[in-house]
């Protein structure tokens, strides 16, 4: 009985490390393969920002950019859920810009007067829908810059 | 009778026109008073502090270094030429047998790599993705640069765009495999180690006559100090290996010498966006204040670090 109790456990437990491994590769195809062809015609810089999350949690990305170049940044979520919410902020928590405001668009191209620090804030809304389990899935960061 | 309905008239105009011009310059006070509060100079690391003060440690946190193709790229921008006798030695290769020396190598040679590219010097590239290839298989990294990906650049060598792409696919494949697999100390290290090259071959190409208040690549080192935050808090967050404790205590020794380097910034930005293009433009001023002798210091100190890095 111990025997099959310990057996039942691991199998349980290797099926909560590979189903969490699947969807974490699952994460890497989908910015590959979906999120990054948001970023043409810039050039990916190559960091790869992308987790599962679910329905209501929030992410939150830091990252200096620098004067005189223009970025796009990209935020993509998986099909299941709904339209990802970002905002870009200063240090001093002005919102620069909030895709609420331009249709929940993916991507906000930009340059910098002066170089500077910004946090990207990102949410994956509820439905609000109680009967249902809330949905997870991949959201994905990621950012371009003009060679030059 | 007319004449007075006339008078009536343009005093009526003038009253108007009164409280428009009044109206206006009290908007365009209140403009300038935001202007003004916005002109507000700051201490950058404080206003970056300022920043992380809420920080929701239950979210999902992502701290984002320059990328070595950024780094390599930011360079390139300020108009400087190309000099190989700075890079890695690709014939190092064979010396990186630790976890540590290979990650730290595997971003000093794609820096190396997006340097080259950038540059246009084909044998070069191939080399170094070769170079970075033995590192990211030493350190077990699957398929992060394939043979398909060293034909394809072969095949493309003169394609920039094409380059940078295989660039950014080998770099993101590298660092998505290391993050999957909770091997984000390694993660960490591969990106502190194209960081210190980028500043290592950018402080060596400073020439000894800069104006270093307008110097473009000076501009650039010196905007490095915005990131210290960003370096300490990635490998805050893999504190306890060892590895990762050694290369803080690199960290806050070059942290010590940008604590000299008084950097200023306004308090908050303002944005405007072209109709046309749809780009916007986040507008701020930053000010610096460095001496040779602390730009010496900090070069020094980088060199000292990278090359221990590449022994």
């Amino acid at each position: 009985m111990k025997r099959v109790f310990i057996l039942l456990l691991f199998i349980s437990a290797s099926f909560f490390v590979l189903s969490t491994q699947n969807s974490q590769a699952q994460c890497k195809g989908f910015a590959k393969n979906v999120c990054k062809l948001e970023l043409v015609p810039f050039t990916h810089d190559g960091n790869y920002h992308a987790a599962v999350l679910t329905e209501g949690e929030e992410a939150e990305l830091y990252k200096t950019f620098y004067s005189d170049q223009e970025y796009r940044v990209a935020v993509c979520g998986s099909d299941n859920l709904p339209e990802i919410e970002f905002k870009v902020m200063d240090a001093a928590q002005n919102v620069l810009y909030s895709n609420k405001d331009h249709d929940f668009s993916k991507t906000w191209d930009f340059k910098l007067e002066s170089s500077q620090q910004l946090k990207i804030v990102v949410k994956v809304p509820s439905r609000g829908d109680k009967s249902k389990e809330p949905a997870s899935g991949c959201v994905a960061i990621m950012f371009g810059f003009k060679v030059k | 009778m007319k004449l007075k309905m006339i008078q009536r008239d343009l005093i009526r105009v003038f009253l108007l026109a009164l409280i428009a011009v009044s109206w206006v310059s009290c908007k365009s006070g209140e403009k300038k008073e935001q202007a003004e509060e916005n002109a507000v100079e700051v201490d950058v690391s404080q206003l970056n502090d300022e920043m992380f003060k809420d920080i929701n440690e239950a979210k999902q946190i992502f701290y984002s270094l320059p990328s070595p193709l950024e780094t390599a790229m930011l360079i390139k921008s300020t108009g400087v030429g190309y000099n190989e006798d700075l890079l890695n030695d690709v014939d190092n290769v064979t010396k990186y047998s630790t976890s540590k020396s290979m990650a730290l190598n595997l971003g000093i040679y794609t820096c190396d790599l997006s340097f080259a590219s950038l540059y246009d010097q084909t044998q070069s590239s191939i080399d170094y993705m070769n170079a970075a290839k033995k590192m990211a298989d030493g350190l077990g990294i699957l398929d992060a640069i394939s043979q398909e990906n060293i034909d394809r650049l072969e095949e493309n060598i003169n394609n920039r765009d094409v380059i940078m792409d295989i660039i950014s696919e080998t770099f993101m494949n590298s660092s998505s495999y290391l993050q999957e697999n909770d091997r984000s100390a390694v993660a960490a290290i591969v990106l502190v180690g194209g960081w210190m090259e980028g500043l290592y071959i950018a402080t060596e190409l400073v020439p000894d006559t800069a104006n270093l208040e307008n110097n473009k690549l000076v501009h650039r080192i010196v905007d490095q100090k915005l990131s210290l935050n960003i370096v300490e808090r990635l490998l805050n967050d893999n504190k306890d290996n060892p590895d990762i404790q050694a290369i803080m205590k690199d960290i806050n020794e070059i942290k010590a010498i940008y604590d000299k380097i008084p950097m200023t910034a306004s308090s908050s930005s303002e944005t405007s966006t072209n109709d046309q293009t749809h780009v916007t433009t986040i507008k701020s001023a930053s000010n610096y204040k460095i001496t040779w002798a602390i730009f010496n210091e900090l070069k020094e100190k980088v060199k000292v670090i990278r090359n221990n890095y590449i022994s």
